[in-house]
């Protein structure tokens, strides 16, 4: 096409070649080639060593103690070894896997359910004016209230059941989820919005592509800290409202150890409780939240 | 002809002799000290395939007269008529960072209600009429700014409205890219046929662009001057027709300044 022009006036060439050649040498010049893969080596000595030797240090540290005679009393810090061999004891009974699968079972389904019941609230409360008046401050206040406030009313309503533990999830994590998509939803760029209109997206359909997309970082870290108060209102929930029928989750073995004034078993309950919670983040959360942030270009590397 | 259908054969008439008609249009905001009168009594026709470039200080309200057209928000008092919803394109290229350069202009064409067969060739076609042929599955933040601002452009062209807004699209650019995309913008615009007016406050780009400058005076924004732009095609930014009426502009524009500091 604009070759054909006739150009008589300028003395400098616009021709349509020269601007497509131009045009390529500054995309080639301006866009940064993706960031490399870093390699395996790279990642071990970065990542996964430093908190492997911090782990390695307090197990010295906590041995020294035992051993050295600053602490004699097993009831009151038992020796690594004791632990270990409290965890060994559960694996070959076959129990070990049954107190993890009994909890986090238990913690994934409350947290799915208040997955369900958030999300719709959250949106709502971001959307619609007079309900975030009615009812936002609520869902914030209710955030600072520990769940484990919720245990004895839940078990006076729905008695020592499963469905209680889910109560009390729920009442821990709804506000979190909700909360995380409010605010993610109030930090979307009011550009994007604007943008969306223009592009002719209204109502739902504005909703739909705009809205939630452009929340989701701010929503995926509702859901990390969700799953956070839900495991640990679960704890709170196993703890106190301990029965037969229950079977036996690591709350409850915590407080087995207790009762049996077995240090190796608190330690072991203790143990699991926290490789659980940081498993499940590490497995799940973490990775999801990352490449959201990656795809956008919003993880800065170090 | 019939009388019955004068209005109908009115309003035709109307959308094919204009692509955006403005008419007496003013806009005032609830200020801190009282309501104030932003744009006060604007009248602007865009014809056809015309491009316009609407220049002004700050606080000419230019870009509160781009929402209007646009439809982001109404008049105070008269009228716009644009033939269809117009695009527009902002400053940042407010491409949304959740999907590749591809997907924004199929979001585009979707919303526009192209079924979903011909949404990819047709985001193929428009980022081969920006010249960016590879970028379909690239993300945003792989792009650099001028490549942005060419899919911020395919994007605006999916709409296939007959009027593109453009506020200051290349004022964050360096100077060298926003040269090439004046070039880029006048080639597609002689292309596509499409009607462009275009917001921005830098005199020899107004130049550069146009085929009609339209100076806006500030606080309240009011038309002051018009200009016909008769320079040929390919224009450079530093040919000395450019320059001799930009500076002509310029003179006009510092004399509507000036008259801020003098109550």
């Amino acid at each position: 096409m604009a070759s054909t022009e006739t150009t008589g006036v300028t003395k400098t060439p616009g021709d349509g070649q020269d601007l497509a050649g131009l045009e390529a040498g500054l995309d080639a010049l301006e866009s940064q080639a993706g960031p490399a893969r870093t390699p395996v080596r790279q990642v071990l000595v970065q990542k996964v060593l430093p908190p492997l030797t911090a782990v390695l240090l307090v197990l010295v540290v906590w041995q020294a103690l035992v051993s050295s005679g600053i602490v004699d009393d097993p009831s009151k810090l038992p020796a690594p070894s004791a632990v270990w061999d409290e965890v060994r004891e559960a694996w070959l009974q076959g129990t070990l896997l049954d107190y993890i699968w009994t909890s986090v079972s238990r913690g994934l389904l409350g947290f799915l359910l208040a997955l369900v019941i958030g999300t719709p609230l959250g949106l709502v409360v971001a959307r619609v004016r007079f309900i975030r008046a009615a009812i936002g401050p609520i869902l914030s206040g209710l955030q600072s209230l520990p769940s484990v406030a919720w245990v004895p009313p839940a078990v006076l309503w729905l008695g020592l059941e499963n469905r209680m533990m889910y109560a009390v999830i729920l009442l821990g994590a709804v506000p979190s989820i909700a909360n995380g998509l409010v605010s993610g939803v109030d930090q979307v760029p009011p550009l994007f919005l604007r943008a969306g209109r223009t592009l002719g997206a209204t109502g739902l359909r504005h909703t739909w592509h705009i809205v939630l997309p452009a929340a989701l970082p701010g929503y995926l870290a509702g859901l990390k800290q969700g799953w956070a108060f839900s495991w640990r209102s679960l704890m709170a929930a196993e703890i106190i409202a301990s029965s037969p029928e229950l079977g036996i989750g690591l709350g409850q073995l915590l407080e087995n150890g207790r009762n049996a004034s077995s240090m190796p078993m608190i330690f072991l309950a203790i143990l699991l409780i926290l490789v659980v919670g940081i498993a499940i983040d590490l497995l799940i959360f973490s990775p999801l939240e990352r490449r959201v942030l990656r795809s956008r270009g919003l993880l800065v590397r170090s | 002809m019939a009388t019955t259908l004068a209005t109908a054969a009115a309003d035709t008439r109307a959308a094919a002799t204009h692509a955006a008609r403005i008419e007496h249009v003013s806009k005032r905001f609830d200020g801190p000290a009282g309501p104030q009168l932003v744009l006060d009594d604007i009248t602007l026709d865009v014809a056809p395939g015309e491009f316009v470039t609407l220049l002004g200080a700050s606080g000419c309200g230019k870009s509160t007269l781009l929402n209007l057209v646009a439809g982001l928000d109404k008049p105070s008092a008269g009228t716009i008529a644009t033939d269809g919803r117009p695009a527009l394109m902002f400053q940042e290229h407010a491409l949304f960072p959740w999907l590749t350069a591809g997907k924004n202009i199929e979001l585009a064409l979707k919303l526009r209600g192209v079924p979903k067969a011909e949404r990819r060739p047709r985001a193929e076609e428009l980022l081969e009429l920006v010249r960016l042929h590879g970028a379909y599955g690239k993300r945003v933040h792989e792009l650099s700014g001028g490549m942005r601002q060419r899919v911020a452009l395919a994007r605006a062209l999916a709409q296939d409205s007959q009027l593109l807004l453009m506020d200051e699209p290349f004022a964050a650019l360096d100077a060298i890219t926003r040269d090439v995309l004046h070039d880029e913008l006048t080639r597609v615009w002689r292309e596509t046929n499409v009607s462009v007016l275009f917001v921005t406050h830098n005199v020899r780009e107004a130049v550069r662009l146009a085929q009609r400058v339209v100076l806006l005076s500030s606080r309240p924004g009011r038309v002051a001057h018009e200009w016909r732009v008769d320079i040929p095609h390919p224009r450079r930014i530093e040919d000395s027709a450019v320059a001799e009426l930009s500076l002509e502009i310029t003179e006009q524009l510092r004399g509507e300044i000036r008259r801020h500091g003098q109550h």
